[in-house]
């Protein structure tokens, strides 16, 4: 349970890192072939949710939820139709391009699939060093230290800079990434379903180090999934989203033991045991 | 309702299966033997790369290019030696003795049919003369695995369908001939919790009334402690471990399927 404590943090800045107000983003109306507009269904619909200082808020969902685009809104990779984004008390959503450019330092993502994620063409030395240089935090030798620095906090060796990507693992890649984004040192790292595509043993070792980047660097984490059971592990807080709401937000452990919303019940319900002599009710939900 | 069967439905011995590549010769399986009988449910389970989706294709004989089984590999089906047939017999016992489900539904049905005209195909491939007739089959197949207003959604194609009808859609076409033997491989893999709870329950009730055999191929445990009886444990090509799933989970005898099962994440309510 120490894990999911929050970081107690005895300096003057305010406990919240990042807040959520009203977001809503709806996709273009698309037109049919005589003009006239499809309404859209929203994608994200007035979402609200503050995220504390070193805590993890996990965003569960099935597809078509708007987790992936809630995350994605935050970081402004997806500028949201309306609603309002503050990191650290700025406006994110007001933000000119150079002064987003400086706060993307801080607010980093891990995609899910390390395939596609990382450029085949380019050592990952490179890959990770990038980020240090756009926002000047290194060069030269102190910028290879801190690449390998980096390599090795995520457990691999410093002399792994100069290969390519495809001589790594599926877990060596989400690893390579998870190095990448920590490299520029931010205080806020979205995870979308960073470990999702991962096997078994690697899945539970990706999460093992994530939860101790947590603890060294009191990192504040938004970690996107849709299996309850892996973030049952690393969550803080849980919010549970189906098309585009937020049905049911709760402490880990009050919503794991006592789920309120009949959608989270029946999710809960729905997740496999791995264990043949227990046969779980299912509950099923007719969506209203 | 499992008769007793003297011999085995599937007997596969010393199969082993390599692919050529820029680097090399890889072996993918390496000389396994298992037998299933008649109405199992067993479960081929490993993380990737073990193989396990490499005996699938074996089975099927429908091989990647570069895969070449090994010389002393054997398959027996009901009695038949399935290496020994040429292709046209093979192209007559697939999808009517066995078949397959996929994992991706959205690709392995074809985009521009309509679905109802997908399933009556199977029917018409193995022997249906009246196009009439397979399609009434088809939408009573559709209907059985439990697709809302079969009738008008026969008409639909797959992109009208959500990604738990179109699994529906493979599931009616995998089963409209009776098979003896149904492989299915990850078929719930790309699908949402909720929805691949759905499938899973309509996989077990097809199973109890057909009596059809099913081979699972899956990475989650989860998904073989919900469908299958055994579980043949894979890893680099080699069985570790086959035996009924009480055993597999609850006294697992090679130290890999022990760790496996200790990595995967369980609810705490599911301890």
């Amino acid at each position: 349970m120490t894990d999911r404590q929050v970081q107690s943090t005895n300096d003057q800045r305010p406990i919240t890192l990042v807040s959520v107000n009203h977001l809503t983003h709806q996709f273009p109306a698309r037109r049919s072939l005589f003009g006239t507009p499809h309404t859209a269904a929203p994608a994200v619909n007035d979402v609200t949710f503050d995220i504390a200082r070193g805590e993890t808020l996990a965003l569960v969902g099935e597809s078509g939820s708007g987790k992936t685009t809630t995350g994605r809104a935050i970081l402004r990779l997806i500028e949201p139709t309306s609603g309002r984004v503050t990191f650290d008390s700025t406006d994110v959503l007001a933000l000119d391009r150079e002064p987003l450019r400086k706060l993307r330092r801080r607010m980093q993502i891990v995609f899910q699939d390390p395939h596609t994620s990382l450029d085949p063409r380019m050592r990952i030395g490179r890959t990770v060093r990038e980020g240090i240089e756009a926002h000047q935090l290194a060069e030269g030798a102190e910028a290879d230290a801190r690449v390998a620095r980096a390599l090795e906090e995520v457990g691999l060796h410093a002399g792994d800079a100069t290969k390519l990507p495809h001589e790594f693992s599926g877990g060596q890649r989400q690893r390579i990434a998870i190095a990448r984004a920590l490299a520029v040192e931010p205080e806020f790292v979205v995870l979308d379903e960073a470990v999702s595509a991962l096997d078994v043993l690697v899945q539970a070792q990706v999460l093992a180090l994530l939860m101790q980047l947590q603890r060294d660097r009191g990192l504040t984490y938004l970690f996107i999934a849709h299996n309850l059971a892996v973030v049952e592990q690393i969550a803080t807080r849980v919010a549970v989203m189906y098309f585009g709401r937020i049905v049911e937000l709760a402490d880990a452990a009050t919503l794991y033991a006592s789920p309120q919303h009949d959608y989270t019940r029946a999710l809960l319900s729905a997740v496999p045991v791995p264990d043949p002599r227990v046969k779980k009710k299912r509950i099923v939900w007719d969506g209203k | 309702m499992t008769a007793a069967t003297p011999a085995p439905l599937l007997q596969v011995r010393d199969l082993s299966v390599t692919y050529a590549g820029d680097a090399g010769t890889a072996r993918a399986v390496d000389g396994i033997s298992f037998d299933m009988h008649a109405g199992e449910t067993v479960a081929l389970v490993g993380e990737s790369g073990c193989g396990k989706t490499s005996v699938a294709f074996a089975l099927m004989r429908v091989m990647a290019a570069g895969a070449r089984l090994g010389g002393s590999s054997r398959i027996t089906f009901d009695g038949t030696d399935l290496l020994a047939l040429d292709e046209r017999a093979m192209r007559d016992i697939r999808g009517r003795k066995i078949a397959m489900i996929f994992q991706e539904p959205a690709a392995a049905l074809n985009p521009v049919m309509k679905v109802g005209a997908q399933v009556a195909e199977v029917a018409l491939l193995h022997g249906e003369k009246s196009k009439r007739i397979a399609w009434d089959r088809a939408v009573a197949m559709l209907d059985r695995t439990g697709i809302d207003d079969a009738p008008r959604r026969a008409h639909q194609y797959p992109h009208e369908l959500s990604g738990g009808m179109r699994q529906r859609v493979l599931i009616a076409m995998a089963l409209m001939m009776r098979p003896a033997l149904v492989i299915a491989d990850e078929p719930t893999s790309a699908l949402d919790v909720t929805v691949q709870a759905q499938i899973l329950d309509l996989l077990r009730d097809l199973q109890q009334e057909t009596g059809m055999a099913v081979l699972l191929i899956t990475h989650d445990f989860g998904v073989v402690a919900e469908l299958c009886s055994r579980a043949i444990v894979m890893r680099g090509g080699k069985i570790l471990e086959d035996a009924p799933v009480d055993q597999i989970f609850h006294a697992p005898k090679d130290p890999y399927t022990a760790e496996l099962l200790r990595a995967v994440p369980r609810l705490t309510a599911d301890r």
